[in-house]
Parts: structure tokens; sequence; C-alpha cells
């Protein structure tokens, strides 16, 4: 078995500008934000960010990375609406593909079973198919229903945090929902997973029912050991959400110097530095 | 103490989901998720309910409940709400920033949505949903911004976009707002008066309405909650009243 520990900085710097990234976790729940955050630090840009948006997608934007989102919603889920991302729209930062949410999820899985789309009722008569021109209509050849046609999301690159992991890159997840992390790593080129803890394969099955264990090395290319590494985001039953900081987040940005002064406590630094200031309060 | 107006709107919400049986009873909001748990305590008991994360709940929860107070029957991590959303074995009550009078709702945006002048959540599931089973919204703002002639992004589709047989699935049953009860006539798919809450006239929700409403002769007035209904929405389903922070008694 291979080992594919790495650090962030050494996964970050496989990115390439105009690259088309997924992030697994949904809303503001177990998001690979230790990975965001070095992505922040990095000088890749152009990123088509494709989510199921919290604010691995608000802090990507309001960092200037992106070029476009592809998204069903974007929020913080305790703050419904996301700001950064919502600024970054509201001043033409970035460009937009909506999808129905059960839509995105299709479209991962068309990726990953490299099928040319999934058939769909999901978006039929919305305006998802207006500002999707390229979204097509397929004939069922068994009776005369016409569906949509979902194209695959593949992905240069995808980020999935999660609660264990071994070095060969077999990820576990504790939590009470797998979102769609196994799909966005395998509509990947290259598959990354960060994780609370690097432990002993012997160890996984101690942890959890055989169930939790949802993503195989065979959907990994590295494996990075980010501590904390979801924060501000949930990562039950490791810890909760931080709710307080996550306003913190939220209300910086109300201005240039908010944004700015957040930037500078929390993301001028290494992620050690940004947990230290973390627990500072 | 008698009914305040929002213990009204939770009644109208699970009236919503009266006949529905044994299905995901679904609900954005704090008044219609007491709604579909009213709906199961009552006169409903095979709704499924979920806790909003990925666990379908079996005893009658206070909302914001911690975990180790939940009877958990069963699994609903996202992926699994897609397969019932498709099999259609769900209805849900969605929020709605603007909804016109065939029942399309936007989510998305206001303005254009390739500039948008406010950017919303995004269509979420609100297509899906809407092309796939029984929808109901709720409202706690009835006024003419929310109830327009024109939404500016079609998220959930309308009953004027649901033509059969293509979009044979696609219902619309009620929208609760915080002044009345509407449904849609089944002729024109034009959204209509059902009832009005107790203090709200006829012509207050008219003038709420940025749209001609269908007015029949016979509206009534909405029901509030009887004397079981009222104790399982003040003592057991919403102990804190977080009702009040959606319709101000």
């Amino acid at each position: 078995m291979t080992d594919k520990r790495a650090t962030a900085a050494e996964v970050v710097s496989e990115l390439r500008d105009g690259m088309t990234i997924g992030i697994g976790g949904w809303g503001s729940r177990r998001k690979p934000m230790a990975l965001v955050r070095e992505i922040v630090r990095s000088p890749v840009k152009d990123l088509t960010v494709a989510s199921y948006g919290g604010p691995d997608v608000g802090l990507l934007c309001a960092t200037g990375k992106v070029r476009k989102v592809v998204y069903g919603f974007v929020s913080l889920d305790s703050i419904p609406l996301e700001p950064h991302f919502r600024g970054a729209r509201e001043r033409g930062e970035v460009q937009a593909r909506e999808l129905d949410e059960g839509m995105f999820y299709l479209a991962l899985l068309a990726a990953a079973h490299r099928l040319p789309f999934m058939p769909t009722r999901a978006g039929l008569g919305s305006d998802i198919l207006k500002v999707n021109p390229d979204l097509k209509m397929v004939g069922s050849p068994y009776s005369e229903e016409e569906v949509v046609a979902v194209p695959p999301l593949r992905l240069d690159a995808a980020f999935v945090h999660v609660h264990r992991a071994d070095a060969g890159g077999n990820g576990q997840i504790l939590g009470p929902d797998p979102y769609f992390d196994d799909l966005f790593l395998m509509a990947a080129e290259r598959r990354y997973v960060s994780c609370e803890r690097v432990i002993d394969t012997a160890e996984l099955a101690k942890e959890g029912p055989v169930q939790t264990l949802r993503v195989n090395r065979a959907m990994t290319d590295a494996v990075v050991e980010t501590p904390n590494g979801a924060h501000f985001t949930s990562c039950v039953p490791d810890y909760g959400r931080d709710e307080g900081f996550q306003k913190v987040y939220a209300d910086s940005a109300r201005d240039p110097d908010a944004w700015a002064t957040f930037h500078a406590r929390y993301l001028d630094g290494t992620e050690d530095d940004y947990q230290r200031e973390v627990r500072a309060g | 103490m008698s009914p305040t107006r929002a213990e009204v709107c939770v009644v109208a919400c699970a009236e919503a989901f009266r006949g529905d049986g044994e299905i995901l009873a679904s609900a954005m909001g704090t008044v219609s998720m007491l709604g579909a748990r009213l709906a199961r305590a009552t006169f409903e008991p095979d709704l499924l309910v979920s806790d909003g994360e990925a666990y379908l709940v079996a005893n009658d929860l206070p909302l914001g409940a911690g975990d180790q107070e939940k009877v958990v029957e069963s699994w609903l991590p996202f992926r699994a709400v897609f397969d019932l959303v498709w099999s259609g074995r769900r209805h849900v009550i969605m929020g709605a920033t603007q909804i016109d009078r065939f029942g399309n709702q936007n989510i998305s945006c206001i303005g254009e949505w390739a500039h948008p002048k406010v950017q919303l959540l995004g269509s979420r599931g609100a297509p899906g949903n809407t092309a796939n089973h029984t929808t109901s919204y709720w409202i706690p703002n009835h006024g003419p911004r929310v109830f327009v002639e024109h939404v500016d992004f079609v998220s959930g589709i309308g009953n004027d976009r649901a033509e059969p047989p293509l979009y044979g699935f696609h219902e619309i049953r009620r929208v609760v707002s915080n002044l009345a009860v509407m449904d849609f006539e089944a002729r024109t798919g034009e959204m209509r008066l059902v009832s009005v809450h107790p203090g709200v006239t006829v012509e207050e929700v008219v003038a709420a309405t940025g749209f001609e409403l269908l007015v029949p002769d016979d509206v009534g007035e909405t029901r509030g909650p009887d004397r079981k209904e009222l104790r399982l929405i003040r003592r057991v389903l919403d102990p804190d009243g977080l009702r009040d922070a959606e319709v101000p008694a």
C-alpha cells in the first residue's frame, strides 16, 4: 500500500490556474477548510469551483481565486445567505452556473461513471434551463417522455474532509451524513482527502461501523492530516460548527476594512497561525 | 389565552399535509416545520419527519432539540432525500422570496440572473421538488413585493409551466401566509383565496397581493388550533416560542 501522506502545501501546489475543482461537504458542514485556506495562500487563480456551497465558496470568492462558481445554493446554514459569495455575485466578480441541487448530484454521478449524461425530471419548466442553454433534453427510447440530460461535471481536482484516514487513503466519515464526498472524488482527476487524524489501517474498523468507510484508497491520491481542519464548519462528532467564528467571518463581508482586518488576522499566516488565533478567541 | 397569529399559521401549515399518509413531510421555516410536526402528532400520524440533518425522528420533538432527545427511526442523508424526492413520496413546504399567481417561486436572485441586484440562496432543490412531488409554500411576510405579477427567476415551477403529460407529478397544494390560506383554481391554475386568518379582512389580503387574486364568494376564516393542538404547540413542539420570531404577535 502506497503511503499517500502529504502536506496541504504539497497538494495545493499541484493546482494550476483555470482548473475546475470540486469541494465536498454541504453548506457550512464538514468542509475541507484547511485545504481551502491553503488555496487562499497559494498563487493559483481563475478557478471554477463546484460545491454544495458554504464558506469554501465564499472564502475563495473573497480572495479573488474564482472565475466561476457551479452551485445549487451557497449558504452558511445558520446564516442563510453566504455574504462573500453574495457580494461577489452582486459586484459581477464571478461567473455562475446554477443547477438544481439534485442535478448537481447527477452531474457528479455521470462524471464518476464516465457516462455522457444522467436523465432527470429536475429542472423541467424552470429557469435553470434558461440560464444554462447548454442543458439539453433527451427522449426516452421506451416512451414518449422527455427529460433533462445532465452532462457530467468532470473535475480536475477534488477536496474533501473526513474524520479518520489511513496513510493509504482509506477515509472514514463518522458524522451522520457522508454528503457527496465519494462522488466528488470519483468525478476528479486528482483526489485529495484531508482528515482530522491519520490512524493505522487496523484501527479504522474499531472507530466506527463498516458503513463509515465511505472512501477507499482507489479513490484517493493524497492524504493530509489537518486537525480541526473543517473549522469553522461542523465536523460532528469530533466538533460542531463554531457559530461565533462564523459570525465574525460573515460580518467581515460588511466593508473592505472589515475584510482586511479579518484577512490580516486569520489568513496572512500559516494554518498553525490560524489555529492559534482561533484558540486565542 | 386565545391563539396567536403564529399558532393559526402553524395549524394552517399542518392542514396542508392532511391526507398525505406515509410520506416525508419536509418544511423550510419555523412555522411550517411546526406544522409538519403538529400534523404528525395529531391527524396525520403516518408522516415521516426529519430533524433537518440526517435522521428521521419518531417522537414529538421541540424545535432545536439535542440528539439525545431524538428517537431515531431511520437514516436520511441528503443522497437518500433525492431518492425520496424523485420517487414522489414527499410533500415539501418551501419558502419564497417571490411567488406569482401561478405559483412560480423564486429563491435564486432579484433582478437579472446574469447581473443580480440581490443574490439569494440559489435554486436549491426547488426545480426538482416541484417537478416530482407535492409542494406548498409558507410565506411569513405577505406583501406586494413577495406576491408579484412576475418572478425574476423561476426556481420552483408554477402551474402555467406544468403542462401534462410532461409534468404529471407537479402539484402546488397550498400557499399559507401570515394573512391567509390560498390554493389554486384547477381550470386556470391561478391562485385563489381560501380563508383569511382571524382578524384579517379579504380586502387586506387583496391589497397585500401584487397580482389579481381570485376571490370566491365563500371565503372562510382559517380555523385556529383546538385545545389539544394548542397544548402541543406551546408545551411540546415549541416551548421557547420560536414561532413568534417568524410571525410577531
